[in-house]
């Protein structure tokens, strides 16, 4: 095991070299920006054991800031890593817990004097964090890495790694310590045109296993779950997609579900539940929190700018008086919702204070915190967090993409498939191609320029005509964005920045494998020493630093669905993260579009390849 | 060696591993180290509890068996069988494993995840949910997998196209053949990985070692060549055709159908049946208790050596009735009255439950329950 002092010396090697390799970057994450274009972007929040005080998680800013609960007076800012995007306390809450989702670091902060005492190494995208009960160990989601990291509470050192649904989130503790629920963002997989499939994973906290793995059917895109405090009922915030069907019944609800799920010995079973109406549509449930005497349930629309009260116990009582399926029952909510009510700007996290009296909401696009009378069902108090007086260009850019207002009834917004500004592991029938043709891929949104022509055929030549027209047309159905709100919009999708690559080292260096793999990339003649013509060399369509030669070809990858057997190449940035892939999804992983969707060498000269070559080739895509 | 040749002199010391020795008069050597002789008193004793297709087993034919506190996994030749709480519940193809015939089975101990490797790839069993890696979709060399264990992050894979490594943190698969390994064959059949060293059993090649820190492959093999007389017996590896490995406490135990190898880093010490308490030169499966104790499985019945002394459960050959025999430094068999014994006497498996043992065979699985 590594002392403490040579981690930290690791750790800063680490990050030195990320900073290296961010170079290359479109645009530096939000925490790196020039100060005066830093917002704070409030995440998530905490209340102090006691109550008194208010800790914010700054994801724009990259700290923690410590307000008095009552006043919103800044009492301690706390500098932590890159997009932090979870935080928790100790069981006593005498640490404070802090992943931060770029450095792949948790940042561990002794709340006595509000200071950071160490910073400890973790997986790929650290994105929510806590420990159990007994305090011996601390629970790290990790997005990127699909799993849930166990680690030594006292030391740091990583114990275990548990398997979690892909995209892995989000962690909810029960009130007394028994279990551990994950969700996770991406739906694991499934094969090509089924319904997707997600679960919340079940761990044992005593003893770093997996229990149980609640399955959620049809469900995309899960986000954070609550517990009430005798363990009976649990809730989680999540997306129904109907991506099977073609994108033509806006106007019917046949695009975006937003649902919650709850389970427990109060409903004995798993039930989705829907939170729309039937005109009108509350985007991306997020945040959640059960009261605690479990009378109300609250969830944050990170779309929608609100926050929706459910009444328990009519919830249940309707659950238990409809047989299912009601999930898109879209009358079904006005039995049980009893309030909605309108906060800042992309509201995320929320917690409530010990009595229950106060909702404390975190508005991440507006740097504010709504605080709601509960009993009221108002926001009687907001907080402003200081920052940027002014609204920038790529501020209001970013706004429009969260916001579902665009869409009819308030449907969707870009980033209801492109989850945090990436994408959703879906595939789509769009309608504009013809119903049942053309199904695509949904492809990630990062460091976008020079990528050019979008949609898998090519046929848009820029940002601005993919987020205009088109999405007007066809997507949303209702409003229309003004010149500016596009220019802005355009704006924020060319300045999302490219992650941190997992699987290239910080020096840039390539392993033995990833460099056989290279040479596998670049070669020109095949094994049996002839000749690869042009179009069949990876790096002659994969070109340039991006991976793309903004060309189209045809790879023999068309079905007969498609209107054309010509698709755009896709980028290779960031590939490991984006399975499935081809234009329709139809491979499941990298491997398969060689060994099964290559059987002409068509898609390159691959046929000629031994399977340890072809895993070199890929551990060699990794990097890129 | 080619395998038309190996199977030739294999089926002809079959043969003559057939002839039943009731008595040797050559004493087994004392293994270096040990400190005081056990007694013949002291091999275990079991109750053998039976669980065949009549009881919940999805099929007869047992390849495979692991335990893991309170359960016990069972790969058959038609599904994985999950027993707990005195139930038994079987996953299939439709439950997303890779194939019905599942080979080899291995525990992660950090997570309690279960590697079942089959006929049609790779399976991970996680708190319910299957998730499965084949030579299509994954770095996988081969969808027949003889033999998988994990070691910290990796898990380390034994198939029909040589040895293979996923790393689960980056999901990186390393394959190592012929090409890159002193592997002459590349039909792996079991491996057992460890903090130090992963041994591969080489069908055909001898014994495979991987040095974690070096990262550096070498291989042993039988010094008598590929004749199948026993020249030298102790100075090195009993026969090409490993058929299982155990890596304990930094000893190897090694199967192959010619006899057992033990290994402890600078001595070699084999075992046959006309010099040990070994019922047949075909072994299928060894597992290693620790440095000098081994649970050795056979076409002839399941075989305990505690360092000295051996023992044999299983169904007498001819009658079919319960028999257990003793071993003793001298060479002296002494039948021990026994009731009940393994459900048949091809033994594919062996897993330590605490005192108690599980067992897989071509007829079933048994409970050994220790009998103070």
């Amino acid at each position: 095991m590594k002392s403490r002092g040579s981690r930290l010396a690791s750790i800063g090697v680490w990050a030195l070299g990320a900073c290296v390799a961010a170079a290359g970057f479109a645009a530096w994450p939000a925490a790196l920006a020039p100060p005066e274009e830093r917002y704070a972007s409030p995440l998530e929040l905490l209340l102090s054991p006691n109550g008194t005080r208010l800790y914010v998680l700054c994801q724009g800013t990259g700290e923690v800031r410590v307000l008095n609960a009552a006043t919103g007076r800044v009492l301690s800012t706390i500098p932590v890593g890159r997009e932090p995007r979870g935080f928790s306390f100790s069981p006593g809450g005498a640490r404070l817990f802090v992943v931060n989702s770029w450095d792949d670091t948790v940042t561990v902060i002794d709340t006595e004097n509000n200071r950071a005492v160490a910073t400890w190494k973790t997986g790929y995208e650290p994105s929510s964090v806590v420990e159990d009960r007994a305090g011996k160990l601390v629970y790290i989601a990790d997005r990127i890495g699909n799993d849930v990291a166990v680690l030594n509470a006292a030391t740091g050192a990583e114990e275990a790694t548990l398997p979690a649904g892909r995209g892995a989130s989000y962690l909810t503790l029960a009130a007394d310590g028994s279990k551990l629920y994950a969700t996770h963002i991406y739906p694991n997989p499934t094969p090509h045109r089924t319904p997707p499939r997600s679960e919340i994973t079940v761990i044992d906290p005593a003893h770093a296993r997996v229990i149980e793995r609640l399955p959620l059917p049809s469900i995309a895109g899960v986000f954070h779950a609550a517990v009430s405090r005798d363990g009976r009922l649990g809730v989680v915030a999540e997306l129904h997609p109907k991506n099977l069907v073609p994108m033509a019944h806006v106007e019917h609800g046949g695009v975006l579900g937003n649902t919650l799920t709850v389970f427990g010995p109060d409903v004995g079973r798993t039930v989705e539940v829907p939170l729309d109406e039937m005109d009108r549509y509350y985007a991306l449930p997020f945040g959640v929190a059960i009261a605690l005497d479990k009378s109300r349930i609250y969830v944050t629309h990170a779309g929608a700018d609100c926050v929706t009260v459910v009444d328990t116990r009519r919830l249940i009582a309707w659950i238990r008086a409809h047989p299912e399926p009601f999930a898109e029952d879209l009358s079904a909510s006005g039995h049980y919702v009893v309030a909605r009510i309108t906060v800042g700007k992309n509201p995320r996290g929320l917690v409530l204070s010990r009595d229950g009296s106060r909702l404390y909401v975190a508005n991440r696009l507006d740097d504010t915190i709504s605080v709601i009378d509960t009993r009221a069902a108002r926001v009687v108090q907001t907080i402003r967090l200081a920052g940027p007086a002014k609204v920038s260009a790529l501020r209001r850019g970013e706004q429009t993409f969260y916001t579902a207002k665009y869409a009819f009834q308030g449907q969707f917004g870009c980033s209801s498939c492109h989850i945090d500004s990436t994408f959703d592991g879906l595939q789509w029938d769009l309608e504009p191609d013809g119903f049942g043709k053309d199904i695509v891929d949904n492809r990630l949104l990062e460091d976008l320029r020079g990528t050019e022509p979008f949609k898998w055929n090519g046929g848009n030549p820029s940002i601005a005509v993919e987020c205009g027209p088109r999405t007007e047309k066809y997507f949303w159905r209702s409003q229309t964005f003004d010149d500016r709100t596009l220019t802005d919009l355009v704006l924020y999708i060319r300045h999302l920045p490219l992650r941190p690559n997992r699987w290239l080292a910080a020096n840039g260096e390539l392993s033995p494998a990833q460099e056989r793999g290279r040479a596998i990339f670049n070669r020109s003649v095949d094994k049996l020493g002839q000749p690869i013509p042009d179009h069949n060399r990876c790096a002659y369509c994969h070109s340039g630093s991006k991976g793309t030669s903004q060309k189209s070809f045809d790879v023999g990858t068309g079905k007969a669905t498609d209107n054309s057997s010509v698709f755009d190449t896709p980028q290779l940035m960031n590939i490991a993260l984006t399975a499935p892939y081809l234009h329709d999804g139809s491979a499941e992983t990298l491997e398969e579009i060689w060994t099964v969707y290559n059987p002409h060498d068509q898609h390159g000269r691959t046929n000629d390849l031994t399977k340890d070559e072809l895993n070199d080739l890929i551990e060699y895509l990794r990097t890129r | 060696m080619t395998k038309s040749v190996c199977i030739a002199v294999l089926l002809l010391a079959g043969t003559l591993s057939g002839q039943r020795t009731s008595h040797s008069t050559q004493a087994p050597h004392a293994v270096r180290g040990t400190a005081s002789a056990p007694s013949v008193a002291a091999l275990p004793r079991y109750r053998f509890e039976n669980f065949t297709t009549a009881n919940g087993l999805p099929d007869d034919h047992v390849f495979s068996v692991l335990v893991d506190g309170p359960r016990v996994w069972a790969g058959t030749e038609n599904g994985l069988a999950e027993y707990e709480n005195g139930q038994w519940k079987t996953f299939t193809t439709a439950d997303g494993l890779a194939h019905r015939a599942v080979l080899s089975l291995a525990l992660d101990s950090r997570t309690g995840d279960v590697w079942a490797g089959t006929m049609g790839g790779l399976s991970r069993i996680s708190g319910g949910r299957i998730d499965t890696y084949t030579q299509l979709n994954s770095g996988l060399s081969s969808d027949v997998v003889y033999g998988v264990s994990v070691e910290g992050e990796n898990v380390w894979i034994a198939t029909a196209a040589g040895a293979c490594r996923l790393n689960t943190r980056t999901g990186e698969w390393s394959l190592y053949t012929e090409r890159n390994t002193p592997m002459e064959e590349i039909w792996a059949y079991g491996v057992s990985a460890a903090a130090d060293k992963v041994y591969y059993a080489i069908w055909g090649s001898g014994l495979l070692e991987y040095n974690q820190k070096t990262r550096v492959w070498d291989k042993y093999d039988d010094p008598d060549g590929e004749n199948e007389i026993v020249l030298l017996k102790d100075q090195g590896l009993i026969h090409e055709i490993v058929t299982s490995v155990s890596y304990v406490d930094g000893v190897v135990w090694a199967a192959t159908y010619f006899g057992a190898s033990h290994y402890d880093g600078r001595y070699w010490r084999n075992f046959l049946t006309k010099d040990s308490g070994l019922p047949s030169n075909f072994l299928n499966f060894v597992k290693g208790v620790d440095r000098n104790r081994a649970w050795f499985c056979t076409d002839k019945g399941l075989a305990y050596y505690d360092g000295i002394n051996w023992a044999v459960y299983r169904p007498d050959l001819d009658t079919g009735k319960p028999e257990m025999t003793v071993r003793d430094a001298q060479g002296r068999v002494t039948v021990i009255p026994v009731t009940t014994a393994p459900a048949h006497n091809y033994i594919l498996a062996v897993a330590l439950a605490g005192s108690d043992i599980w067992v897989a065979t071509a007829k079933g699985l048994s409970h050994g329950i220790y009998q103070p």
